[in-house]
């Protein structure tokens, strides 16, 4: 084992699989050279070449279609958008194409592409460097779609992201890079050295796509989240002394319904907390499962806790954020019912 | 048989450690190349398109077809402005290094461009910037107040605080709203120059991407529609040789220049010393005569350096040679002018060094003021309960219900 951040998991993820089959190649923006502006493919493109880690145009379009050739003639993709709020211009691409190939041509042609990208706000990027916008890919049929909350499982869900003969939207909650945060930015930056998760085997593992996690057990009601709330909804519990029961969704596509329901059914509460906006949200898609599988079993009315319908507004990030205060009121409430 | 294919990796020429090398860049000497009538066929300027366009020699004088003669004291308020606008950016970056500004941009190295190009165009042409720019302002008379204030997201922040530093707009200067994502506004402003055409307006529409952004199909989209309709628009590609940490090359600057794409979808193109105040302002008078006059859209790459990182969040030293702008052979724009003015014996060092003083005065006490006004953390502040207007024209029950829920949350309840 050895200490990582996020940024060191998803780097060692990319080596190992680089070092392991000849098939996978990494390509995006500043990603060669630089090591991208997170630096999360640092030294990659020294060890492997420039043809293997290739720094590409600012061509979102460009970058996924590409992609989607290379992996219809045999490679391995690892395409990186440098933000999520970029991937737009990628987006018929990945709606029209990588998630349709094998489903439109009967098999016959698949391309089995990764596209990795930094989501979510907490780091003062303003509207064009925050954006959370998983739902607008787990509405896609034929995505799979993943968002790990620590350096253990995102190394070991991007090698499974690779090695999986599907196309795998990858968002990596950027705030969370070098530490958990609890959605107070007033505290000093914790490290991923104080964090379980911050224990990462060095060598090949993975952690499989489809399934949630129960990372604290608990009986008064569950919290089910993902990404960077996965650690505000664990404080916010803390605070209130509550015994939650926390579920870090981590794969959106193919949703782990067994997982959440089978604790909803137990705890009778549910409240659900992810960053993006409320509306249509992938928090909707999470209530109305829980509601169908465990209407019986519910004490009070699931409730939802998101950021607000707005664009993200640079100045107002805290009023912005769905951070401690948010969860706790949910908390409360769903507790309060009768 | 075996294959002879290889994956082409464009080179860069120098890197962190190497000498500076811009044996690639194809120069023309000053004065060199033909001025053609402003309504020639596209299918004529593809010597322009790989030519440069330069009037200033190595002498500083002004020389060749391209002179726009324009008088001293025009060219002095034009170094005033670039002046201007580099003062401004050394100074709101080192106010962004000690916090008061969450994030900022400098166009250093690329001054001549906008000051140029906006001195040369009228008041009612549009606008359509990049984020790198800043001089457009200054030419169009916004106070540099106002600037800052957007830069501070404060009470008196044109943005309503929902913007990036450097992401400003100016309605009534006739300048767009700058986005963040990259190269969005390039086809846009096809789209209000073909408004133009359809409403008979005399105005014309400008824009500027960097070369790097050229590579979004945006830039693509925008040729083709100015092409198909003839639209009343300048294009401008701003080569600063790097997008972040990626070398022109990349961008598809290896073989070929990006003005010779005009050409290439039946728009003239025009390749101009981007560092040469002379050259660019006289290029965009062309344009604009071409555009106003119905004869079409003009492609315009201007060759400049970007001499400063790409934004504060960024650092060149890893993927550059730390010399390489000091070695760029179209030299540095504001001391080229500065230079000119000063051969033509209406300039001097004494008069540049109390300009630059009298900017800096004017900087700090605006910054003075402007911080006076509230900052990113310090009071007074924004009303929060702003981010829900303008999401729509009125605010829907849903986002009204929402705010509501937000003041709760910021009264503790």
């Amino acid at each position: 084992m050895a200490q990582m951040n996020m940024i060191q998991a998803l780097n060692s993820a990319m080596d190992i699989k680089l070092g392991q089959d000849p098939s996978v190649v990494v390509l995006g923006e500043d990603i060669g050279f630089f090591g991208g502006v997170f630096r999360v493919t640092d030294g990659l493109q020294r060890k492997y070449g420039e043809s293997r880690v290739m720094d590409t145009p600012i061509s979102e379009g460009g970058i996924i279609a590409a992609a989607i050739g290379m992996a219809v003639n045999g490679l391995r993709p690892v395409a990186e958008i440098q933000f999520a709020d970029y991937i737009y211009p990628g987006y018929d691409q990945i709606v029209s194409e990588l998630a349709r190939i094998r489903y439109r041509s009967a098999g016959e042609f698949s391309a089995p592409v990764t596209v990795r990208t930094p989501c979510g706000g907490g780091i003062r990027g303003g509207q064009t460097h925050s954006q959370s916008p998983e739902a607008l890919f787990a509405h896609v049929a034929g995505l799979k779609v993943v968002m790990p909350s620590n350096p253990y499982d995102a190394k070991g869900l991007l090698i499974a992201a690779i090695e999986d003969d599907d196309p795998v939207i990858y968002f990596e909650p950027k705030r969370i890079y070098n530490g958990p945060f609890d959605g107070d930015p007033h505290k000093p930056a914790v490290p991923w050295a104080t964090h379980p998760k911050g224990d990462v085997p060095e060598g090949h593992f993975t952690v499989p796509i489809g399934k949630a996690e129960i990372v604290r057990a608990g009986s008064d009601l569950t919290i089910v989240t993902y990404g960077t709330m996965v650690h505000v909804s664990e404080a916010a519990a803390r605070g209130l002394g509550l015994d939650a029961e926390i579920i870090d969704v981590r794969t959106m596509v193919p949703l782990d319904t067994d997982t959440i329901c089978n604790s909803v059914a137990r705890t009778g509460r549910c409240v659900v907390v992810h960053e993006a906006t409320r509306f249509a949200g992938f928090g909707a898609e999470l209530s109305a499962t829980v509601q169908e599988n465990c209407f019986w079993n519910l004490e009070a009315p699931i409730l939802r806790v998101a950021g607000w319908d707005t664009p993200y507004p640079h100045a107002f990030e805290w009023e912005y954020f769905p951070g401690q205060a948010r969860v706790t009121k949910a908390l409360k409430a769903v507790m309060e019912a009768s | 048989m075996v294959a002879e294919s290889r994956l082409h990796v464009p080179r860069t020429p120098a890197r962190p450690g190497d000498a500076p090398d811009f044996s690639y860049l194809k120069l023309s000497p000053a004065g060199k190349l033909a001025r053609p009538d402003a309504g020639v066929p596209a299918s004529e300027t593809r010597y322009l398109s790989e030519g440069l366009v330069r009037v200033l020699d190595e002498e500083h004088r002004a020389i060749g077809p391209w002179n726009p003669h324009l008088d001293a004291a025009e060219l002095q308020v034009a170094l005033r402005h670039m002046l201007m606008t580099r003062v401004y950016d050394d100074r709101m970056q080192r106010i962004q290094r000690s916090g008061k500004i969450s994030f900022y941009m400098r166009s250093y190295g690329e001054e001549a461009v906008s000051v140029a190009m906006a001195m040369a165009l009228r008041p009612s042409d549009m606008l359509f910037p990049s984020y790198r720019n800043q001089g457009l302002y200054f030419v169009r008379g916004r106070p540099v107040l106002d600037l800052m204030c957007q830069l501070l997201s404060n009470t008196r922040d044109m943005c309503k605080g929902r913007q990036l530093p450097v992401m400003y707009h100016w309605r009534d200067g006739n300048i767009f709203s700058i986005s963040g994502n990259l190269a969005t506004q390039f086809p846009q402003a096809v789209g209000w120059a073909m408004a133009a055409a359809i409403k008979g307006q005399d105005a014309i529409a400008v824009s500027w991407i960097g070369e790097g952004s050229s590579a979004e199909a945006d830039f693509h989209h925008a040729l083709l529609f100015a092409s198909v309709y003839k639209a009343p628009v300048i294009l401008c590609v701003v080569n600063n040789q790097w997008a972040i940490s990626t070398f022109q090359g990349t961008a598809g600057g290896e073989r070929q220049t990006f003005a010779a794409r005009g050409p290439g979808y039946g728009i003239a193109g025009v390749r101009v010393d981007g560092n040469d105040f002379l050259a660019v302002h006289a290029v965009t008078q062309w344009a604009a005569e071409r555009a106003r006059t119905g004869r079409g859209p003009t492609l315009v790459e201007h060759v400049t350096y970007r001499a400063a990182a790409h934004s504060t969040s960024d650092d060149p030293a890893r993927y550059r040679p730390k010399d390489d702008y000091e070695k760029f052979p179209l030299g540095d724009p504001v001391e080229r002018l500065k230079n000119h003015l000063i051969g033509l014996g209406e300039w001097s060092e004494e008069r540049h060094r109390a300009l630059i003083a009298e900017l800096d005065e004017h900087i700090a006490s605006s910054w003075k003021e402007a911080v006076s006004y509230g900052t990113l953390t310090e009071a007074p502040r924004l009303d929060p309960g702003l981010m829900f207007e303008d999401v729509f024209a009125e605010i829907p029950e849903h986002l009204r219900r929402q705010e509501a829920e937000m003041r709760d949350e910021m009264a503790g309840k």
